[in-house]
Order: C-alpha cells, then sequence, then structure tokens
C-alpha cells in the first residue's frame, strides 16, 4: 500500500500515452471531424441554394406558364375573329357570286329570247312575203324586203 | 472460494489486496523492497489497457474517413466529441495539450476502474494456477497508479501557470491573492494547500471509490454462492455507473485545473 517505484513508472506510462495521444490519435480525428462538419455545412449550404433555385425557377414556370395560357387565349380569338370573318367574306362572295350568275343567267334569257323572237318574226315575215307572193304572183326584190324587215323588227317594241 | 476454504476470511481478503511486488534493486519478487519496489501486476495491466487504448485508437485514427463513418469510427468519435465538448465547456484558451490529455485520463482511466467488473477470483485464481501468488488485478485500487496520474496532472498545472503567467505573476497570485498583499503569508499558505489539495483530491477519491468497490465485490465473494448472486448482480450494476462516472470526474476535474492554470482569476 506504500507509495513506491510504481509511481515513477506509472507517472512515465501515463506521460507517453499522453503524448502519444496528443501527437498521433487527436489531430487525426479532429482534422477528419473537422472535414465532415465543413463538408456537412458546404452541403446544407447547397440544399438551400438549390431549394431557392428551385423556388424560382418554379416562380419562372409559373410566369411562363400564364404568358402561354395568355397568348393561346389571344391566338384562339384571334382565330375566332378571323373565322367569323371569313365566314362572313364568304358569304358576301357567295351573295355577290349567285347575283351575278343569276344576272348573267338572265342576260342569256334575254338573248335567247331576243334571238327566238327575231328569228321568229323573220321566218314569219318570210312566210308571210312567200304568201304574199303567191297572192300577188309575183317576186318581191329581196333586198328591199330585207330592209322592210328589219325596219319591222326595229319597230317592235320590246326588243 | 471453494478451493480455498483452508484460509481464513481475513487472509483471503489480505490476498486480495495484495500486490505482486518486484524488488528491483534485488531483482526478485518478494516483499521488502521498501521505496525499490514495484507493483508489477498495477503496472503491466495499466500498461496494458493504455496500450489497448492507444492502439485502438490509432487504428481508427489511420483509417479515420470524414465520410460515412463506420461502427467502430462511429463509437470512437462518439467518445471523442464527449470529451471535445467538456473541453470546450470548460477550458476557453487554446492548447493543443488539454484535450487529448482528457481523452487520455478518460478512456484510461475507465479501462483500469472497468476491471473492476471482472469477478474478484477470475484472474488472481488463473495467475495462482500459472504460479503467480498474487495478483491485485484493478490498477486504480492501488495508490501508486491513482497517484502516478494525479502527479503527472499536478505537474502540468505548475507547467501551465508559469508558461501563461510567467514567474512574477504567479508569485503574484500566491502572495496577493486572496486577500491583498498585506495578509501575504496567509494568502501564500492557503494557495500551497490548494495547490497541493489537488492532486491529493484526485489520487484519493478515485482511490477510495475504487478500492471500496473492490472490497464489497471480495465480501460478497466471501458469502455463500447463492447469497452472491442478490448482491453482486446490483452492487455490479451500480458499479459500472462508478466506474464511468470516477473517470469522467478525473477528466473533468484536470480539465478545470488546467484551464484555472492558464487564466487569470
Amino acid at each position: 500500500m506504500d507509495i513506491n517505484i510504481t509511481l515513477f513508472g506509472q507517472m512515465i506510462a501515463f506521460a507517453m500515452f499522453i503524448f502519444v495521444t496528443m501527437r498521433y490519435i487527436w489531430p487525426p480525428i479532429l482534422k477528419a471531424l473537422d472535414e465532415r462538419q465543413q463538408r456537412i455545412a458546404e452541403g446544407l449550404q447547397a440544399a438551400e441554394r438549390s431549394e431557392n433555385e428551385l423556388k424560382l425557377s418554379q416562380k419562372h414556370i409559373a410566369d411562363q406558364l400564364r404568358e402561354a395560357k395568355h397568348q393561346a387565349a389571344e391566338i384562339i380569338d384571334h382565330a375566332n375573329q378571323r373565322a367569323v370573318r371569313i365566314v362572313e367574306e364568304g358569304k358576301d362572295t357567295a351573295q355577290k357570286e349567285g347575283q351575278r350568275l343569276l344576272e348573267m343567267a338572265q342576260n342569256d334569257i334575254e338573248q335567247e329570247r331576243l334571238s327566238a323572237r327575231d328569228a321568229l318574226i323573220r321566218e314569219l315575215s318570210e312566210i308571210t312575203i312567200q304568201g304574199v307572193e303567191k297572192i300577188l304572183q309575183k317576186n318581191v326584190d329581196h333586198a328591199t324586203h330585207s330592209r322592210l324587215v328589219d325596219q319591222l323588227i326595229a319597230e317592235i317594241p320590246g326588243a | 472460494m471453494t478451493e480455498q476454504h483452508t484460509i481464513t476470511a481475513s487472509e483471503y481478503i489480505q490476498h486480495h489486496l495484495t500486490n505482486l511486488q518486484f524488488n528491483v534493486k534485488t531483482m526478485t519478487f518478494g516483499e521488502g523492497g521498501g521505496f525499490w519496489t514495484l507493483n508489477v501486476d498495477t503496472f503491466l495491466i495499466s500498461i496494458a489497457l493504455g496500450l489497448t487504448v492507444i492502439l485502438l485508437f490509432r487504428s481508427v485514427a489511420k483509417s479515420m474517413t470524414s465520410g460515412v463513418p463506420g461502427k467502430l469510427q462511429n463509437f470512437i468519435e462518439v467518445i471523442f466529441e464527449f470529451v471535445d465538448q467538456q473541453v470546450k465547456d470548460t477550458f476557453h484558451g487554446r492548447s493543443i495539450l488539454i484535450a487529448p490529455l482528457a481523452l487520455t485520463i478518460f478512456t484510461w482511466v475507465f479501462l483500469m476502474n472497468l476491471m473492476d467488473l471482472i469477478p474478484v477470483d477470475v484472474l488472481p485464481s488463473t495467475a495462482g494456477a500459472v504460479g503467480i501468488h498474487h495478483l491485485r488485478v484493478v490498477p486504480t485500487t492501488d495508490l501508486t497508479a491513482t497517484f502516478g496520474m494525479s502527479i503527472t496532472v499536478f505537474l502540468l498545472i505548475l507547467f501551465y501557470s508559469f508558461k501563461v503567467k510567467g514567474l512574477k505573476g504567479v508569485f503574484l497570485e500566491f502572495f496577493t491573492k486572496p486577500f491583498g498583499i498585506w495578509f501575504f503569508p496567509v494568502n501564500f499558505i492557503m494557495r500551497v494547500v490548494e495547490e497541493l489539495a489537488r492532486p491529493i483530491s484526485l489520487a484519493l477519491r478515485l482511490f477510495g471509490n475504487m478500492f471500496a468497490g473492490e472490497l464489497i465485490f471480495v465480501l460478497i465473494a466471501l458469502l455463500p454462492w447463492y447469497m452472491q448472486w442478490p448482491l453482486a448482480l446490483p452492487w455490479a450494476l451500480f458499479h459500472i455507473l462508478i466506474i464511468t462516472l470516477q473517470a469522467f470526474i478525473f477528466m473533468v476535474l484536470t480539465i478545470v485545473y488546467l484551464s484555472l492554470a492558464c487564466e487569470d482569476h
């Protein structure tokens, strides 16, 4: 139980253990822990940064989406207006075309009617002349006769 | 102690509290060497435990990674950060010595105390079987081991006091505090007592706790076998707390004393 040389042996051993711990054990562990601390800090920072970026881009996306929707609505509006206009124009054109065709047809009919009437008159006068010739027994001058017929046609009202 | 029934209870206790001693002068085993006696069991067991700590921590420190730690590294880191936190809480200066010192104290004292939980007869009986008649297993029940540490700590306190405050500062503090310059003899005596009380209380506290714990284990071992279980188990469980606590106290007090040595108060 008394104090003896063991005390110094213990002191030397203790001092050596302290030295080894101080020189070979503490620094590498501390270094690794510091490094990890730094890495974690950096990781957290990066996470925060990307969170912000995410928020920003989400906002950006929302903006763009809204813009796109707006544009789409505008385009649809335009298209609708244009469609209405085209339809209106189409209607107009069709009406005009119909009118034109109708008029053309009426003209044609009128023409036909006139030429038919002329032909009828000519034939009638031919027949009339032949009849008159038979009655008079005498040739009528054809040139005079034609002139007479033309005058007659011109005089007919409604030509 | 069935095979030792021929010896009395007090002989049994005596036997457990006797060191294996080696006379350094005559180079023979046995008592009577006076100062030149080496407590071989204390010395070798404590060094073996210290080397265990050193090798374990060194192996981890070498393969230390700042990435994802393994289980062993994690365990070492927990101890490391626990000690580091204690040092940071108490000591505010910069020193490369104090934290490693605290770690050494905590782990080494803990392991030496832990020897107390090995059943009291296992190692001495094993040693007896190979012809070693005395073996005191727990180094911290030996005053030389506890004083060996506390005196080393005391020397470090002195070293840091002189290093930080200088010769003049230390003398000024010794003579003028706490009562001022005119009471310098009182101041000086009080300071000397205070300084000397530190290593003595450090060593005796640890020694007393571990010695008492070991003694109670020995006493329980004297009881009939059916009484040993109900007593030894709670005491062992309680002792787990004590050995950790004593290691912790030794460490914290060392940090406190060193931080006091490094700053004016």
